[in-house]
């Protein structure tokens, strides 16, 4: 079959609303430079605007330079690479899962992660506290801490994919997976806490307190390698998650290999939540959030959720840690510890506005 | 197209679903596929889209075996109308659009979208176009799904059930439509049904199942009371109203005389 096309009749106001879709999505990428520069600003000593663009144009090594690239931009793009990793994470689960309350955070993905951490720093010896500065986590073996909490994290993903493809996939049941995996994960945590030193268990407790202003250079390089190709992979398969939303079979006949596309995003989405949490803690809800805002402005097109998640996230996460850092100035709250606040308005919105799902 | 079907054969966990069936469709023909409840009229269009793989036998499409094809090359040969697809609050326009997809490589081009426009053009559905297909009809929701498949250019178009949970008018509506279709772009179509009389209408091959296998295949005149009541385990008479046949169930099957209610 071949259908001949009318070049004269264009859908106009299909691509007017198309057209509004993407401003909407350059506009919110502005808001995001915005915030990022603002971030950079912000501080024990607040720097001018204009001085964080010279820093970047021109760096030197001078004191404003070291504070603004050194201090500042770690912590900044931390925020900006997880909260739009996560963000991804959660639309993908979303739409692979076809459940709306699914986010590494809900499904236990995140508490796993955190275990296996937990597991690496205690059992494996991969950390130690430091008692030299107040944000005192000191992660000795990067690497080893990831890998474990990757490993935690499929072992959680596994659990989901297992119970959604034997079961069922239905929310409710996906929710309490998540909820049952979340209270395992956290009692064998605990149950590694008791056989650890004291150190060990402050090195644990600071360390599940997200915080994006952990990571080093070499922290954030890694973890950029990990998300930034995965948010690619994501969006290079964005029709692949429209046409799963569309139902399975729908999305075999539309030549998807559904099976592949949901355990590679699984997968992937794991990754993502494993290599956050193992370099920044738990920061809850950014995944499930982010998401559920943005499907309200520009629908439930992938092509167009997606980079507006990604985008929602990494201001809500960088927003967030602006405010934890000014909220009880000088000292700075872990953003985490906000974050998690955002989960009950979000649940009883979801409740309460049920057309959601 | 023409599509052979060859000795097919399906077992689902050693149950025999299917058996060795075999039938033939021409291009500009629509084959209904009929027989009662749990037959495996599902099952044997899930095989022809490649959604589930026969233990033996072979799908031909022209010459092409589709069980040797790629995923990407299928969906290009074929599209597929399930009976219930997921409604999200998508507009109708990019629910169509997503048929595209087994032609669209890295994003979509300007000729993908006015393929669309072409098709709702075709179908006169402009109305519905910006409309969210959580909030439609079952007719109307049927006609935005055989669009997606339409614009997906196949040559072979399956449909479970298009007419079920359809009134009388919509029923007709989207069975002339899909008939309108078929002649205008050569389609081959087949697609499973429950109202034998609108099969009779509509459909030009008839292919009826019975326990897994075919018990008869062809056009209007194997159709007789003795090959329904076969079938279906029915006593039936054919009526001609309007010079078309038409099934009617025998009503002394309901009040069969040895089941009527015993004396307390």
């Amino acid at each position: 079959m071949h259908l001949d096309v009318n070049t004269l009749h264009e859908p106009e106001e299909y691509l007017r609303y198309i057209r509004r879709k993407g401003l909407f999505l350059i506009g919110a990428g502005l808001v995001l430079v915005l915030l990022f520069l603002v971030a950079l600003a912000i501080g024990s000593s607040f720097i001018p605007l204009p001085e964080v663009i010279a820093a970047f144009l021109s760096p030197s090594g001078e004191h404003i330079s070291t504070i603004v690239l050194n201090i500042r931009l770690p912590r900044v793009l931390s925020a900006v690479i997880a909260g739009a990793g996560l963000a991804a994470a959660g639309v993908v689960m979303q739409s692979v899962l076809r459940n709306p309350l699914s986010s590494p955070y809900t499904l236990g993905v995140s508490h796993a992660a955190a275990f296996g951490a937990a597991f690496a720093i205690t059992v494996l010896g991969a950390g130690s506290i430091s008692h030299l500065i107040s944000d005192s986590m000191v992660v000795r073996n990067p690497c080893l801490v990831t890998i474990c909490a990757f490993f935690g994290a499929m072992l959680a993903t596994a659990g989901l994919l297992l119970v959604a493809k034997y079961r069922s996939s239905r929310p409710e049941v996906m929710i309490l997976v998540g909820v049952a995996f979340a209270a395992l994960f956290t009692a064998v945590t605990t149950f590694l806490q008791y056989f650890s030193s004291a150190d060990q268990i402050a090195a644990i407790v600071f360390w599940t307190f997200g915080d994006v202003g952990r990571s080093t250079w070499s922290d954030l390089l890694l973890m950029m390698a990990i998300v930034l190709p995965s948010l690619g992979y994501f969006f290079f398969t964005r029709w692949d998650y429209n046409a799963i939303d569309a139902g399975d079979e729908t999305a075999h006949t539309l030549g998807v290999n559904v099976e592949r596309v949901r355990t590679l995003a699984m997968l992937l989405s794991s990754l993502i939540t494993a290599v956050v949490v193992s370099f920044l803690g738990i920061i809850g809800f950014i995944g499930l959030v982010s998401p559920h805002m943005m499907r309200r402005v520009v629908g439930c097109d992938q092509r167009y959720l997606l980079p507006a998640s990604c985008i929602a996230g990494a201001i809500l996460l960088l927003g967030a840690d602006m405010v934890a850092r000014l909220i009880i100035a000088p000292a700075v709250l872990p953003v985490g510890v906000l974050t998690a606040f955002l989960g009950a308005p979000l649940f009883l919105y979801l409740l309460i506005g049920r057309n959601v799902a | 197209m023409i599509l052979t079907v060859a000795g097919l054969s399906f077992r689902y966990n050693g149950l025999k679903i299917l058996e060795e069936v075999e039938f033939r469709v021409n291009r500009h023909e629509i084959l209904a596929i009929l027989g009662p409840n749990g037959v495996g009229k599902t099952t044997l269009l899930r095989c022809i889209n490649t959604l589930l793989r026969p233990q033996a036998g072979r799908i031909l499409l022209d010459d092409q075996d589709l069980l040797s094809l790629g995923r990407d090359e299928v969906a290009r040969l074929l599209a597929y109308v399930p009976q219930r697809g997921e409604t999200g609050p998508i507009l109708a326009f990019d629910a169509i659009l997503l048929g595209r997809r087994p032609h669209i490589g890295w994003d979509v081009r300007r000729e993908d979208i006015q393929k669309v426009q072409a098709i709702i053009d075709q179908l006169h559905i402009g109305h519905l176009a910006l409309r969210p297909i959580n909030s439609m009809s079952g007719g109307e929701l049927q006609k935005v799904l055989i669009a997606r498949a339409l614009v997906q250019e196949p040559g072979l178009l399956l449909l479970d059930e298009p007419t079920s949970s359809l009134d009388l008018k919509n029923q007709v509506e989207i069975l002339a439509f899909l008939r309108m279709i078929v002649r205008a772009h050569s389609l081959t179509a087949i697609l499973t049904m429950h109202d034998i009389n609108q099969a009779i209408r509509f459909a030009d091959r008839f292919l009826f199942l019975k326990e897994g296998m075919v018990y008869a295949a062809g056009t209007r005149e194997i159709i007789t009371p003795e090959l329904i009541r076969e079938v279906y385990g029915l006593p039936v008479t054919i009526a001609e109203v309007n010079g078309m046949p038409v099934v009617v169930p025998g009503l002394e099957y309901l009040h069969p005389p040895e089941t009527s209610l015993p004396a307390e």
